[in-house]
């Protein structure tokens, strides 16, 4: 069914407001136009440039050596403690596959399946709703509007861990308001469930997906729409053939981010819900604290490695995409 | 997907965004109504006793301390490195922007996980030096290692930030000018190309302190208290409280980022953009 109202004169919907997206940056002030003391040595360019390639390293070596040593060697230890495992009699370690084994069977197993489900349930409402909600405030020609949907998300989006779990246990909680207010535990309905974390997770999902699909929708030309139209294609066509096909690489994009950020999600399950859904965040938070086991670290090792594994496997989909995206939308 | 999607467009405007609305404001109006809400009526007490508590006011002072430290850290940095490359090692242009998103493919769990067992290396090192370096990282009232954690976890965000500062500034004709004057490379580094990237920096640092404000996950493996681990601590014995610290938690970042969009709208209206097809509001 085409909808006639949307088109709008060109070049309005694009050209209004600072987008969410930390864009380009400019001069805001001049530079301190006090010169600094003439009294350095004149030299001609040739040493300059010779002094230039003398002293870049200096300003890159810390950065390498913090990494280094902040994220390098705990990531070394987890790969390397992922598969050793240390003989507590003797205190020597050997290589084995007993930790990645242990991570990948049982309880764990199910742990893992439990945050994958998770994750790929809520990244998908939350693209597609996500969407949705930035659509409509791009077709909207409110620019009142637009600002409060894109702030509001920008908090929003970083909203979560902790104190996104109070507000669900205030709200959705065996005492919650809400609860009380509808009598919803005679409903059955539980906020300790998968369902309930799915709602809590999309509280700061939606708003992240509105604030990073914004960009690629303001991307779409009115004259690409207006095209269409004088082609004789009905508005579900210029979606079907035209909008949807250079938004996939967007969506998917914004999909894996979705993904990323709900698998690598702790704290709000963890308040929430604790141990009684199956979550690998955690299962992990429980093996490190001792929790289960005394002497359980290179279990939790190894199922950090299970989790990396499966980022880097979701986040390699995202790099070709993002290219093509590039090319039309850049 | 595509006749599913223009037939709800149809009505978007007048059905999801009330909906939206609707999600999004009915939790934090519950939460709000929760923390007032007494047997004998309406009282304030979780705000204006509780929030005034000593474990709050401790706890929200580590966080901002470890925000502030996490911020600078992070900043020393990538500002130097970020110029560095940009201007004279374009090679490492693409090993420091993976470098820098490595941290978004390793979870905080998955990184505290290796911390710990780094961190566990304290006994068998108590003879060396470097003892005395593990014990400093972990000083209980405020421990090195979180910041550098937090700093880790922070520089996706202030790479983003900085790198599109970098982009729209003419690096090289600005440092070439003040070097020209004699100026010395720190004096440039900080009194020419710090003030150009002002809003890039401050984009960083303000997103910087939203995420240590509200880390969980790594502080509590560790076994430290700010101020989102004081909120959880109190939950079973004052539920009203920790609900409206979890208020204070929202309405602090609201406040951090209404500063950043302050921030940025003044710089947008300045700056052009670079985007085919658009055209800057002037």
């Amino acid at each position: 069914m085409p909808d006639k109202t949307a088109p709008s004169p060109a070049g309005s919907g694009a050209a209004t407001l600072a987008d969410s997206a930390p864009a380009a940056g400019a001069p805001a002030s001049a530079p301190d136009p006090d010169p600094a003391p003439a009294s350095a040595p004149v030299r001609g360019p040739g040493a300059r440039r010779r002094g230039a390639r003398r002293h870049r390293w200096p300003a890159v070596v810390p950065f390498f050596v913090f990494l280094a040593v902040c994220f390098g060697l705990p990531a070394g230890t987890m790969v390397y403690g992922a598969f050793t495992v240390v003989d507590t009699a003797t205190g020597t370690s050997e290589f084995s596959m007993e930790n990645v084994n242990g991570s990948l069977s049982g309880a764990y197993a199910t742990g893992l399946t439990g945050s994958v489900e998770l994750s790929v349930v809520t990244a998908l409402l939350a693209t597609v709703l996500g969407t949705l909600i930035a659509q409509a405030v791009v077709s909207s020609q409110r620019a009142s509007l637009r600002g409060i949907v894109v702030s509001a998300s920008g908090v929003l989006a970083n909203f979560s861990g902790a104190p996104l779990a109070f507000a669900f246990i205030a709200t959705l909680g065996t005492t919650g308001t809400v609860t009380q207010l509808f009598h919803l535990h005679e409903t059955g309905f539980s906020l300790y469930s998968f369902t309930g974390l799915v709602l809590a997770y999309l509280y700061f999902m939606i708003p992240l997906m509105v604030v990073t699909v914004l960009p690629a929708l303001d991307g779409l030309r009115v004259q690409w729409q207006e095209a269409a139209a004088s082609c004789g294609a009905t508005r579900a066509q210029y979606w079907r053939h035209v909008g949807i096909p250079v938004l996939i690489p967007s969506l998917l994009g914004g999909a894996v981010l979705m993904f990323g950020t709900a698998f690598a999600s702790h704290a709000t399950a963890a308040v929430m819900v604790g141990s009684s859904q199956p979550l690998i965040t955690i299962q992990i938070a429980n093996a490190l604290n001792g929790n289960v086991l005394v002497g359980q670290e290179n279990l939790a090792l190894a199922m950090s490695l299970n989790m990396v594994v499966i980022a880097l496997l979701v986040m390699a989909v995202q790099i070709p995409l993002q290219r093509r995206s590039a090319r039309w939308l850049g | 997907m595509a006749r599913m999607k223009s037939s709800m467009k149809l009505t978007s405007r007048g059905i999801v965004l009330p909906l939206a609305a609707l999600y999004f404001l009915v939790p934090i109006g519950a939460s709000i109504w929760f923390s007032i809400n007494e047997v004998d009526g309406v009282s304030f007490d979780a705000y204006t006793d509780g929030l005034g508590t000593e474990g709050l006011t401790t706890s929200l002072m580590l966080s901002v301390r470890l925000g502030l430290a996490t911020i600078i850290c992070g900043l020393l940095l990538m500002v130097p490195t970020l110029v560095a490359v940009a201007l004279y090692l374009p090679k490492l242009r693409r090993v420091v922007e993976i470098l820098c998103m490595m941290p978004l493919v390793v979870p905080p769990i998955a990184l505290v996980a290796g911390v710990t067992t780094v961190l566990s290396w304290e006994q068998d090192l108590a003879d060396t030096p470097l003892y005395m370096t593990f014990q400093a990282l972990r000083d209980e009232n405020f421990p090195l290692v979180l910041v550098l954690v937090y700093t880790v976890m922070s520089l996706p965000f202030l790479y983003r930030s900085l790198d599109a500062g970098l982009r729209a500034v003419d690096l090289r004709t600005l440092v070439e000018a003040a070097r020209s004057l004699g100026a010395s490379r720190l004096q440039t580094l900080w009194q020419v190309v710090v003030p150009n990237l002002r809003a890039a920096v401050m984009g960083g640092a303000v997103l910087s302190l939203a995420m240590v404000l509200g880390e969980y996950t790594v502080a509590s493996v560790l076994s430290y208290r700010p101020f989102s681990v004081w909120m959880v601590e109190i939950k079973d014995s004052e539920a009203q409280l920790s609900v409206a610290a979890a208020m204070l938690s929202l309405l602090i970042t609201w406040g951090l980022l209404l500063l950043l969009t302050t921030l940025a709208g003044g710089r947008s209206r300045k700056s052009s953009r670079r985007e085919n097809g658009k055209k800057t509001v002037s």
